[in-house]
């Protein structure tokens, strides 16, 4: 076990040097660069140009500033934004709550929802809510979540006036309630992918599960139906479904982007967003280091948990 | 990574009491492939014929007739905020974002499977390589890394495509190279190698045919995910620069205008989830068509 953890660990940290070289890269390798925005000041000569490129170090040679970035990075320093000057570390740590909460908010929904979904078209293989639940998943997964959001703003802001159309408080309110209010129309739109995607591994993970023996000996046992299901069959068939949670934080991070940006929710995906226009370079590298790190972190975690609950995972 | 595919139904052993019947199921899943097909069929036929039957030009302005609703004048689908003919907009924007998809669609298709067949072939060094990248890469979010590439390349149809087609390639690489390993060990392979055949032939000629079904399904389903990230970056202001319309280029303005004229928002919408759901149902038909050992679902 702790010779997998080791290894496991190991390619886990080789990917995000990979990562990293590749995020550095795309920022740096990309025409216009970090002066790009310097450029544009009235009145800014070549001189002064070359003057801050030297002080910044843009004038070195690229694999000299990927190692130094990365040295600092390895000692907390993940450099300055260019907006205000904060601390990369400090500006994103101000923004991730927001989308951690999100993301966890929409989870618990896709699983109270998925799961109930994909149980009842297990059970009812075949039926017409079978069908209706296999056919709305594959909609549900071809609806630009953006534009989701755009119909349930109009839907129950608009038309409605039920839920508020975006922020996260209310001017001059901060309850918690009022919080509540304000995080129900993204999660659910957020949790729209996350859904359709959980209630079909459900689906799949409980035939699989209602096949085997110990299923069949439960009911001719003669124990209740529903004892069957949910005690026997429902904890078993869920198992599996430890490691798609983890291995769904890509959807749900990029989701998550465009969900902020429609409901102007403050979290990762909007800073990422504002960040592009002002060519924060330092932020941009950051955020992108973080959701890599977050999804590594899922898939990691997804793996352990999985052979952690599952006794039947051997793992040398 | 964008949830497009529609590849989330994976094969479950175990009998179920089926009260329809596979036959039936097969047959409704064709017939949603079939469904699908005619969507996309239709929007393409839409998209380069309309234009020329719809009076209005799509970059006419006409702000004294702005905001009309659809259903309700000359204008069949309304005007937007400067009076554009709606309709004319649509279709104009089908060109675009079809185009868009389809162009990405090929290019990703084309590198994932060289990836994916010199990962495979080779194996080894050159395999681990190449398979840790395609891991590294499918680590960030595909919205954010493609807006990333996105802010700084000159936004235009090729650049876009191109940019596109670069976050999508990785999952194409993985299926061709899981293929490609089982089946450079079979017979066949193995005799072409004992005769002698230079590597490109064997790769080209021998492999890659073999593995055509799981590449054509991830294709499709790639398409459904190229239109979709089209969608969100032309959204978010990055992606297909205005006056050109594309579907998701349409939507960047019409949240302003939710409340006085949600058809802006509406139609531009349903369009990409026709289109986007299209190539799902096409791409779920293909795999069932094409890969017997997902008889038992």
């Amino acid at each position: 076990m702790s010779a997998y953890l080791l290894r496991r660990l190991g390619q886990s940290l080789i990917l995000l040097l990979i990562v990293s070289v590749i995020a550095f890269g795309v920022l740096h390798l990309a025409p216009g660069g970090p002066l790009a925005q310097f450029a544009l000041t009235p009145g800014m000569t070549q001189a002064d140009l070359a003057r801050i490129a030297h002080q910044m170090g843009l004038d070195r040679p690229l694999p000299l500033q990927y190692w130094e970035w990365f040295h600092r990075m390895l000692d907390g320093d993940w450099g300055r934004s260019y907006r205000d000057n904060q601390p990369v570390l400090a500006v994103i740590g101000g923004h991730l709550p927001a989308t951690l909460e999100l993301m966890v908010s929409s989870t618990l929904i896709a699983v109270l929802i998925g799961t109930w979904v994909g149980v009842l078209g297990a059970l009812r293989r075949y039926s017409v809510f079978d069908y209706l639940a296999t056919v709305g998943a594959m909609v549900a997964l071809s609806i630009p979540t953006f534009w989701f959001g755009l119909v349930v703003i109009y839907a129950f802001s608009v038309r409605l006036p039920w839920l508020p159309a975006g922020g996260m408080y209310t001017i001059g309110e901060g309850s918690f309630l009022d919080y509540l209010h304000h995080l129900i129309a993204p999660a659910l739109v957020l949790a729209l992918v996350t859904v359709a995607i959980w209630s079909r591994y459900m689906r799949s993970s409980m035939l699989e599960v209602i096949g085997q023996d110990y299923v069949r000996t439960a009911r001719a046992k003669g124990m209740p139906e529903r004892v069957v299901v949910l005690h026997h069959a429902l904890r078993n068939a869920l198992l599996p479904m430890i490691a798609i949670a983890g291995l769904q934080l890509p959807t749900l991070l990029g989701g998550a982007l465009v969900t902020e940006t429609v409901f102007t929710w403050p979290g990762m995906g909007r800073l990422f967003l504002d960040s592009i226009g002002y060519r924060d370079y330092p932020v941009l590298m950051g955020v992108l280091m973080v959701t890599a790190l977050l999804v590594l972190i899922g898939n990691l975690g997804a793996d352990l948990l999985y052979a952690v609950y599952d006794p039947r995972i051997r793992l040398d | 990574m964008i949830p497009a595919s529609g590849s989330i139904d994976i094969a479950a052993p175990g009998r179920a009491r089926p009260r329809l019947g596979r036959g039936t199921r097969r047959f409704v899943r064709h017939r949603l492939a079939l469904l699908g097909l005619i969507a996309i069929v239709g929007l393409a036929l839409a998209a380069a014929v309309g234009p020329y039957l719809d009076p209005y030009n799509d970059l006419h302005i006409d702000i004294l007739h702005r905001f009309a609703p659809p259903f309700s004048g000359p204008h069949l689908l309304g005007t937007d905020q400067l009076g554009r003919d709606m309709l004319a907009r649509l279709l104009m924007a089908g060109r675009v974002s079809l185009t868009v998809g389809f162009a990405a669609m090929i290019l990703s298709t084309v590198v994932g499977t060289v990836v994916g067949v010199l990962a495979g072939y080779y194996g080894g060094v050159i395999g681990a390589v190449l398979m840790r990248f395609v891991d590294a890469v499918l680590c960030f979010p595909s919205i954010f890394l493609l807006l990333a590439l996105a802010a700084f390349v000159q936004p235009n149809l090729v650049s876009i495509t191109v940019i596109i087609a670069a976050t999508a390639w990785m999952e194409v690489a993985r299926v061709v190279e899981a293929q490609i390993r089982t089946l450079r060990d079979r017979d066949f392979a193995v005799a072409a190698v004992a005769l002698g055949a230079p590597d490109r032939y064997i790769m080209f000629r021998e492999l890659i045919p073999n593995a055509v079904a799981p590449i054509v399904v991830a294709a499709t389903l790639n398409v459904a995910r190229a239109i979709l990230l089209e969608s969100y970056i032309s959204f978010l202001g990055y992606g297909i620069q205005p006056p050109v319309a594309s579907w998701g280029n349409m939507l960047n303005n019409a949240q302003d205008y939710l409340a006085t004229a949600p058809w802006l928002a509406i139609l531009p919408g349903l369009a990409i989830t026709l289109a986007v759901t299209g190539f799902n149902f096409v791409g779920d038909g293909l795999r069932d068509a094409l890969d017997p050992r997902l008889d038992g679902r």
